[in-house]
């Protein structure tokens, strides 16, 4: 388990450098000087000097690069053109709402979506698999944004249950949660259904049957069990449709968290957060995937040993 | 398991009469399937909305009539108008065209670098293929939304950058799913016996290869279409996308937000065509996929 552990990690390395490789050169890539793009329009000509010698805009790329790298592992972003902040305070102000509102929706998700990929794939043809598939193709087509309006038009501004935004109690969550959660849940039933479906007509569910088993037994014990990896893959690649869907979905809800922050630095040019709020989006895609390794490896045992 | 893959492979595509019997079955499989039929006839709508939009709407979709502003469905105006008067009828059928527009030129960006790099990745292996997969890696490492979003900060806003920008962000998908394809169409016997009889590679990969992988790209297109449409509203929601007065059907709902309270008809026409569109897109890619490639998922 250490080795594979090892593996895995040592594997994480090129991909964040990748990583840092992309934004490292979407600056540069710019028209214009990268030390005024940083500084923002309203800086004074002092301003973007330091940057620049701060960058070291007058040194060769790969220096550039490698103290790019250096500011990096020290945390360092640079400063927010727009509040003059450093950009990791910015960012480590709202990341925590969006772990929380993807934790929920990515449990949610989970909570619904296998139970009804399952039910549906038992009785496949019937008329709650129907169900399962219909809805689950609805919430693939539907744009979560447009879910979170009309969400919100019933829930807060007709019957008045819900806050319409903001932070702050439980109830703020439940729209964005339910928002956010609708496209992943969708992915995830039709992935259990397909997946379980394959199993349940596998050999060892046949004798699994013929030994006179529970059904009930059998369904969690043999096929589930069997079933999981891809639908952890599923959840795993999901996430990061969900990370996507959190910029609108935080949008919708005015929910201050890194999406909301990408998008009001896009309207403002500000770079610096760009890149620092993109960053961050990689890393923790990179990490729930490390994640989703783990996982497979603590079910299924063949894989620690490949 | 991959073993038993690539025998029925084999048996499916031994010869050319083969893969033209296997596509005839597909399509007698696709025509029975209903769910497909349903996604093909929202497909023609939505196209002849794009086409017809000057026929089935006379007048100028962005005209302000700001006497009529924010009025309800009436017999006037069918769906009622926005902010500034304007039908959204109207601005419906025009979007129509505008993210028809966006989902073919997201498309084409897609399969015009990543089919051909797939190929190559896929045929030529070693050192070709290593660096391509960094570079995919590279791209993948971010969700799809996101590194549209990236790209549009550095692009700018506005129609064309907007198709460039998810285009890019759809790229590595193709890239991937091609090179896949490729890896085990290579083992065949047929291609061996091509390349023992000395065909040239450029000869191999577009007679014999390219014809094998079609079906999933096809599939892929057909969903990869819808993804684009959503992609696109959301950009445009954002106020990141295509730019007004251009009737797209995100930016519709993002200024629908501010009158949604009191109105709103302004906020749900605008998210049904995104939605009708987006499932005609992967009706169809379903239908598709159980027709022509039923061994793969998702």
């Amino acid at each position: 388990m250490i080795n594979f552990l090892l593996k895995r990690l040592l594997a994480i390395i090129p991909v964040l450098l990748g990583i840092t490789l992309l934004l490292f050169f979407m600056l540069r890539m710019l028209p214009g000087d990268p030390a005024q793009v940083l500084a923002g329009q309203m800086a004074s000509p002092q301003d973007v000097e330091m940057i620049r010698t701060q960058l070291g805009l007058d040194q060769p790329v790969y220096i550039q690069y490698a103290s790019f790298l250096n500011r990096l592992v020290h945390l360092d972003l640079g400063l927010s053109a727009r509040t003059q902040n450093p950009v990791i305070q910015e960012i480590w102000a709202r990341l925590p709402n969006t772990i929380l509102l993807s934790l929920c929706a990515i449990t949610m998700a989970c909570v619904f979506g296998i139970p009804a990929g399952i039910i549906a794939a038992v009785r496949p043809y019937s008329w709650v698999d129907y169900l399962v598939t219909i809805a689950s193709l609805f919430g693939i087509s539907m744009p979560v944004f447009w879910l979170g309006i009309m969400l919100m038009i019933v829930f807060s501004m007709t019957l008045q249950w819900l806050p319409a935004g903001g932070i702050g109690t439980w109830k703020h969550l439940i729209l964005p949660t339910v928002t956010l959660a609708s496209f992943v849940v969708a992915f995830i039933a039709r992935m259990t259904r397909s997946s379980m479906l394959e199993v349940l007509s596998q050999d060892y569910v046949t004798t699994a049957r013929s030994k006179g088993l529970k059904e009930n037994l059998i369904i969690i014990k043999h096929a589930l069990k069997n079933a999981l990896i891809p639908i952890i893959t599923v959840v795993g690649l999901q996430f990061g449709l969900l990370l996507g869907g959190a910029v609108l979905t935080e949008t919708v809800f005015a929910w201050p968290g890194l999406g909301r922050l990408i998008v009001d630095s896009i309207l403002a040019r500000d770079y610096a957060v760009i890149q620092g709020s993109i960053l961050i989006f990689g890393l923790l895609y990179t990490l729930v995937n490390l994640v989703v390794d783990l996982i497979y490896a603590f079910v299924d045992p063949r894989i620690r040993y490949e | 398991m991959n073993d038993i893959d690539i025998n029925t492979k084999n048996n499916d595509s031994d010869s050319v009469g083969d893969i033209d019997s296997s596509s005839s079955r597909g399509w007698a499989k696709l025509k029975r399937n209903k769910a497909a039929l349903v996604g093909g006839i929202f497909l023609l709508i939505y196209i002849v909305c794009a086409f017809g939009a000057p026929v089935l709407f006379w007048g100028n979709p962005s005209a302000p009539d700001l006497i009529n502003s924010l009025s309800p469905p009436c017999a006037k105006y069918l769906l009622g108008t926005d902010e500034l008067g304007r039908s959204i009828l109207g601005r419906i059928l025009y979007g129509s065209r505008v993210s028809l527009m966006i989902a073919v030129g997201v498309v084409g960006v897609g399969l015009l670098f990543g089919v051909p790099v797939g190929l190559i990745s896929g045929y030529f292996g070693g050192k070709t293929d290593f660096i391509i997969q960094r570079f995919t890696d590279m791209l993948l490492a971010f969700p799809g939304f996101l590194l549209a979003l990236a790209l549009v900060a550095i692009l700018g806003v506005g129609l064309k950058n907007t198709v460039i920008s998810i285009g890019i962000s759809m790229i590595p998908i193709y890239i991937r799913l091609v090179r896949g394809c490729v890896l085990t169409v290579r083992e065949e016997v047929y291609v061996e016996a091509a390349r023992a009889s000395g065909t040239k590679d450029r000869h191999i990969i577009l007679r014999h290869i390219l014809p094998n992988v079609l079906a999933p790209i096809i599939v892929q297109t057909s969903l990869g279409m819808g993804t684009a449409i959503l992609f696109a509203a959301g950009l445009g929601f954002l106020g990141i996308g295509v730019q007004p007065p251009t009737p797209e059907w995100g930016s519709m709902l993002g200024s629908a937000r501010a009158y949604m309270m009191g109105k709103p008809h302004v906020a749900t026409f605008p998210g049904i065509a995104i939605f009708l569109a987006v499932l005609s897109f992967n009706l169809l890619g379903d239908g598709l996929r159980d027709a022509f490639d039923p061994r793969s998922k998702i």
